[in-house]
């Protein structure tokens, strides 16, 4: 499993009619530009001419285009999907590299130059040789409190966030907690309010002083933003009402592990659930280091 | 036991397999051909070239046979092709006023130079399912006319000689491109009409309707309408004139709208404008009322809130390849995001005591 598994690069089934990684050179510099000013100013959302790409919007054409845009034919790409290597959507993605940069794929985190990712930030430390690429479908994190890109860009601009803050504090008098699980919202480096995409708030605190580059990228949208290694990011959140990066109290049923986060798995029609790592490569990794959670069976190589 | 759930690969692959059959159909009736479909269904292949944003009829025709007639999916595939396509460069502006007409009708006036002409319409047709074409559709020769070689200026021009409708000065600027520059908002018009000449048919249509119905009414007349083929010439650096490179049929609507005057205009008519790829009349006519009903803020007009008015709400919503892939995608799998609803619900419950309020209930 951890073998880089480019089939179909090896057969020779690249699409040799268009240019490396699919998107012509033109547009990749376009693409790179918005990714360096980005990166200059992080958080700050950066406009870039989106193209129309063979996949729905929707569906992460933003992350395939930086993806495009930043990978070279040395590089090895791992793409998930809900923290899961093997969903429909990651594997059409995988092999639409596979096909058109014809470049070696991996699901072993630690052996990835490249993740794109939907949903989740991988359990395993990145590193500095690392670009984390996320999918991002509304980059705008006040949106829902503003409809109006022209209003949430004058917003950003003067630092103009209360509506954000009277959002949390309504949460928190009419709930007693802020009622936000995923996408929850950051401040970066004390400037931008920024959207993490619709991560759990429980991998929040990895966006933070991380070793890798980490880049966000809206297709639909035409907007791109980033966070360069070790910036400061925070998850809003009041002096007395502390950010809580939760997850569900129970240990991976599969590997045992207490720190990584779960999806909670129905198992039969009496409704009996278990609780199983999201990342699965994190999960495989433990297993096959020999840890084994309450209904785990001994590892396998090569088993499902 | 549970297992983690692989073979997303395989399933995949059977999907497309299974999906290709079912296209074909059922084996004992002959396969359609793409000339078929360009040919004898040239009103879908009009549309998945306007919204698709590219004048290829052979390569729409291909798309809609790939699509299984699904015109969105089609004007899809044709808009993931274009992005591949390089830009040679740009043509001049095309000059509709010389449009060789299959059609050009004004509800304005009786009679006009260039003359009232039908054309291949279904306006007065009864629709009535005819059997007859289920068992044979051939049909005799319509029978011709001597082509007219007058010329057809446009209708608009008359009422410009007197002053009594708006003057739309040529500000000869290279119009933004929208393909190729991210959209800013506020938008000038040029942009704007490039979106809604893309932009779902359907939509527009529903936009234009409700200006109709009072949602920001613009009291439009179809001034003219005409449809048919146009030349497109491009400069030749290396010859350092134009040169005709090919022929596009195009769909052209001037409305003219009442307008009683403004702070800043005086009592005059006004136009909303719509061209539009192929014979797409709908579409050309939904797009001038939809533009002429986007330009309240100069021409002075008031902001009545309506939907058509709102040039954000319209442009961020009128492409039907951004919304139905977002759309869609709710298809995706969400394990993780709903995982921590389910999470905050049960606290939120738990906090509140549900359990307490259930028993009290029972």
């Amino acid at each position: 499993m951890t073998a880089p598994c480019n089939d179909s690069a090896q057969k020779g089934e690249t699409m040799e009619d268009y240019n490396f990684a699919y998107l012509d050179e033109q547009t990749k510099r376009m693409i790179r530009r918005a990714v360096l000013k980005g990166l200059a100013i992080p958080g700050y959302q950066v406009p870039f001419a989106s193209r129309e790409m063979p996949m729905p919007y929707g569906w992460g054409t933003g992350g395939v285009q930086v993806s495009a845009a930043t990978l070279t034919p040395d590089d090895t790409l791992k793409v998930i999907d809900q923290g899961a290597d093997d969903t429909t959507n990651a594997v059409s993605i995988r092999k639409f590299f596979e096909r058109t940069a014809g470049v070696a794929t991996t699901e072993a985190t630690a052996q990835a130059t490249v993740i794109q990712t939907r949903h989740r930030i991988p359990e395993a430390a990145l590193t500095e040789d690392q670009i984390l690429i996320y999918q991002v479908p509304i980059p705008e994190p006040l949106r829902f409190l503003e409809p109006r890109e022209t209003e949430t860009r004058k917003m950003h601009s003067l630092e103009e966030y209360g509506l954000m803050h009277v959002k949390l504090y309504e949460d928190i008098s009419q709930h007693g907690a802020i009622a936000t699980s995923y996408a929850y919202p950051v401040k970066v480096e004390d400037r931008y309010v920024m959207d993490p995409s619709p991560i759990p708030k429980f991998d929040n605190p990895k966006l933070s002083d991380c070793p890798a580059i980490q880049l966000f990228g809206a297709g639909r949208e035409q907007r791109i933003y980033a966070l360069p290694p070790y910036t400061r990011v925070e998850s809003l959140d009041f002096e007395d009402h502390p950010f809580d990066p939760s997850k569900a109290d129970h240990p991976c049923d599969l590997c045992g592990a207490e720190d990584s986060y779960l999806d909670e798995v129905i198992t039969d029609d009496a409704g009996t659930r278990m609780f199983v790592c999201s990342d699965t490569d994190y999960c495989r990794a433990r297993r096959a280091a020999g840890h084994m959670g309450a209904r785990g069976v001994p590892f396998e190589e090569g088993a499902a | 036991m549970y297992v983690a759930v692989k073979g997303g690969e395989r399933a995949i692959d059977n999907a497309h397999a299974w999906l290709a059959e079912e296209r074909r159909g059922d084996h004992d009736l002959a396969e359609l051909s793409v000339a078929q479909i360009r040919e004898q269904l040239s009103l879908a292949v009009n549309r998945v070239m306007a919204e698709g944003s590219l004048y290829d009829p052979d390569l729409a025709a291909l798309a809609i046979k790939q699509a299984r007639g699904d015109l969105i999916e089609a004007i899809f595939l044709i808009r993931a092709y274009r992005t591949t396509l390089p830009r040679l460069g740009a043509s001049l502006p095309v000059d509709t006023s010389a449009m060789r007409c299959d059609r050009r009708i004004s509800a304005t006036f009786k009679d006009a130079p260039g003359g009232q002409v039908l054309g291949p319409t279904f306006d007065y047709t009864h629709r009535l399912l005819d059997f007859k074409l289920a068992a044979d559709g051939e049909v005799p020769k319509a029978p011709e006319a001597t082509a007219r070689d007058e010329p057809t200026p446009h209708i608009t021009g008359f009422l410009n000689r007197e002053g009594l409708i708006q003057t739309e000065p040529d500000n000869e600027q290279t119009p933004p491109d929208l393909t190729r520059e991210p959209m800013e908002l506020p938008a000038e018009r040029p942009l704007r009409l490039q979106a809604l000449t893309r932009g779902d048919e359907g939509f527009l249509l529903g936009l234009a309707y409700s200006t109709q119905r009072g949602y920001a009414r613009n009291h439009a007349f179809v001034g003219e309408l005409r449809i048919g083929a146009v030349a497109v010439e491009m400069k030749i650096p290396e010859l350092g004139f134009a040169i005709e490179v090919g022929e596009i049929t195009l769909t052209e609507c001037e409305t003219v709208n009442q307008f009683r005057g403004s702070r800043v205009e005086p009592p005059q008519f006004t136009r909303g404008y719509g061209l539009v790829f192929g014979q797409t009349e709908r579409k050309a006519i939904s797009m001038a009322l939809v533009d002429r009903a986007l330009r309240w803020k100069e021409l002075g007009e008031d902001d009545q809130g309506a939907p058509a008015q709102d040039e954000e709400f319209v442009l961020s919503h009128a492409d039907n390849i951004q919304a139905t892939g977002f759309l869609e995608h709710i298809k995706l799998p969400h394990y993780v995001d709903f995982q921590s609803e389910l999470e905050l619900v049960r606290k939120l419950r738990c906090a509140a005591g549900a359990e307490d309020l259930q028993e009290a209930a029972e």
